[in-house]
């Protein structure tokens, strides 16, 4: 059973078509890229996926759940998790605090038992914590646990994006951009961290990226979208043949 | 201004800093022991006070206390969450009139006149959950949409509660409300600031607070990393009601007479002040905020009517030289729970290290790139 179907996906931001009858089977284990030029809906997907935004028609099946009408932390709960195109950490919060907040929906104690601090929140606080460091640690970000992370460079903050959406345990990962602003030397680095994370925590992924040389490089298979519709879809071989993926790069004129 | 209070946050560490030193030299059972004797110790300072302390400076000490209470509660829900609520004062007009309806009306009717005293705590309690309560009506609908709409709503509030007590005759109207016997002591205050702060303290370093830090951060990224926005925000709230009413019953006890002007739009917005000069999200900001303000408007005394000029002020000043206060985003040691502290996590970190195997993930070459 595919992990992910999405079936006639459309959204409508008022007159402006954004996403227009998006379908995708998505099996488990399966690394897949979406291109397209900007504006072409790719982040809008991911928006609908992770209820960012309603969709104006279609729906998206997850392990056979549908998620439209869901809240983004019931989604995120139910094991999808994400990383966003400009960087969105939370600036001022501690590395750490960072990993541990996304595991809020794995941390299971109650108001009352944090307000009086009962064992079950020492408990429940210290498996937290040790699980939230341990991540760093695989991620080798464990040295700036207590930083803030506003003061990483750049490439850590990426990584630690990823850290967080890793934290709550995902099934599927989407990452938007996450080579952007990056330089050859840290994309190479991204692309070997993005297929050790796949092997290590056993991810679905869906990457949104414009660096062809890191969707050509990893992605099995590619979809490709342009003013919200699908114009082509297959393995990286084909799609760099595609006279109409070409085209919408390129402009009409250099496929003459 | 910024420079006086960060000079007063300096000025402060650097004071008190041979006594840290002194405490870091002892043994750990003894440090572990440190806290509750001190804890214990003012206590007993606190019951003793009557005794050394003429009534003029008890009573600023209660009020210094009760505005910690009052501070630090609202400093969850515009400190850490980062919302602005503008009506804090409607919750302490709850929970001063329900406690005092209980310590005046409910106890003695129900034949435990000679008990009240003993009860005091339990009429606080009810005053406390009943504002609690309205915290919870205001916060379900305001918190369905974002941002600025909590203000208004708070606002609205602090209104209907001022004009509601005006109306009801039964309560007194806007006479106000009698016959509270004098149960607030400074050592009832220090107990309820030291439950309010510790309760506040273990809810800001759980789940929820870093979650609440989250919704003041980035909320739509806090949701899309399953934190559930809603219940934060809601459970927030109504905490900070809840001890906004506690405050209220206090307030109540001490003063004897409570009327609907003395939780007008102006207590609500000095309460803003010394959230915003002590420091947003910092418990040690509130407390700190909370004394400075208290003790100056005492000593402004002379000034008069011109002396609530001050507070209005300060909060403007503040708001556009340095909104985050004296201690914004910082914390006192003692406030931070042994677990959290930057050196327990470097131990931790390193006995996971010695733990894993070599499966680490490709290694990133730190601060190469623009």
């Amino acid at each position: 059973m595919p992990l992910l179907q999405i079936r006639g996906l459309t959204h409508y931001f008022g007159g402006l078509r954004a996403v227009h009858d998006f379908n995708l089977d998505l099996e488990p284990g399966e690394l897949i890229g979406i291109i397209g030029p900007n504006g072409a809906g790719k982040t809008t997907v991911f928006n609908l996926i992770t209820g960012v935004y309603r969709p104006t028609e279609g729906e998206i099946l997850f392990n056979g759940h549908h998620l439209v009408g869901k809240r983004s932390d019931q989604i995120v709960s139910m094991g999808i998790a994400r990383t966003f195109q400009t960087i969105r950490l939370f600036r001022d919060l501690s590395v750490l605090d960072n990993v541990r907040i996304a595991r809020f929906a794995r941390t299971r104690y109650g108001v009352p038992v944090a307000l009086f601090r009962l064992p079950k929140y020492l408990r429940e606080e210290a498996k937290s914590q040790e699980q939230a460091l341990e991540l760093l640690d695989l991620l080798g970000l464990a040295d700036q646990a207590n930083w803030v992370a506003s003061s990483l460079p750049y490439g850590l903050q990426r990584r630690l994006e990823i850290a967080r959406a890793l934290a709550t345990e995902p099934r599927l990962l989407l990452l938007d951009e996450p080579a952007a602003g990056m330089n050859p030397g840290e994309i190479a680095e991204l692309m070997e961290l993005i297929q050790w994370i796949r092997r290590r925590f056993d991810l679905t992924i869906i990457l949104i990226e414009h660096q062809m040389r890191v969707v050509m490089g990893i992605c099995e298979r590619i979809k490709v979208l342009d003013f919200g519709e699908t114009i082509a879809e297959g393995t990286p071989a084909e799609i760099q043949n595609n006279p109409r993926v070409i085209e919408a790069y390129l402009g009409e004129e250099a496929v003459v | 201004m910024t420079q006086l209070l960060s000079s007063i946050r300096n000025g402060l560490s650097r004071t008190l800093a041979p006594l840290r030193a002194a405490y870091e030299s002892l043994p750990v059972p003894v440090r572990r022991w440190t806290m509750p004797a001190l804890l214990l110790l003012f206590f007993v300072i606190a019951l003793l006070s009557p005794s050394f302390l003429n009534l003029y400076w008890q009573q600023v000490l209660i009020y210094v206390g009760i505005n910690i209470i009052l501070t630090a509660s609202l400093n969850l829900v515009n400190g850490y969450m980062g919302e602005f609520s503008v009506g804090h004062a409607g919750f302490m007009a709850v929970g001063a009139y329900v406690a005092s309806i209980m310590t005046v009306w409910v106890f003695p009717r129900w034949g435990l006149r000679e008990y009240v005293p003993y009860l005091f705590p339990l009429a606080l309690l009810i005053g406390g959950l009943a504002a609690g309560l309205t915290g919870l009506i205001i916060a379900v609908p305001s918190f369905r949409t974002r941002g600025d709409y909590l203000a208004i709503v708070t606002l609205a509030w602090n209104m209907i509660v001022k004009s509601v007590l005006e109306n009801v005759d039964a309560i007194g109207g806007p006479r106000g409300f009698m016959g509270m016997q004098k149960l607030t002591s400074v050592a009832w205050v220090y107990v309820w600031v030291v439950i309010t702060i510790f309760i506040l303290r273990n809810l800001v370093y759980s789940n929820f607070g870093r979650g609440t830090l989250s919704i003041r951060e980035d909320e739509i990224a806090a949701s899309l990393v399953s934190v559930d926005t809603r219940k934060v925000k809601i459970t927030v709230f109504v905490v900070a009601s809840f001890f906004a009413g506690i405050a209220g019953g206090l307030f109540a006890h001490i003063i004897q007479f409570i009327n609907p002007r003395s939780f007008s739009i102006l207590k609500s917005t000095e309460t803003l002040v010394m959230v915003y000069l002590g420091g947003i999200g910092s418990l040690g900001g509130s407390i700190l905020g909370a004394t400075i303000y208290t003790v100056l408007l005492e000593l402004l005394r002379p000034l008069q009517v011109w002396r609530w000029v001050i507070g209005p002020l300060l909060l403007v000043f503040l708001m556009i030289f340095r909104p985050r206060g004296i201690m914004g985003m910082r914390e006192w040691r003692f406030l931070i729970p042994p677990e959290e502290r930057p050196e327990v996590i470097d131990a931790l970190k390193e006995r996971i290290r010695k733990k894993r195997g070599p499966a680490v993930a490709p290694a990133a070459s730190v601060g190469a790139s623009e």
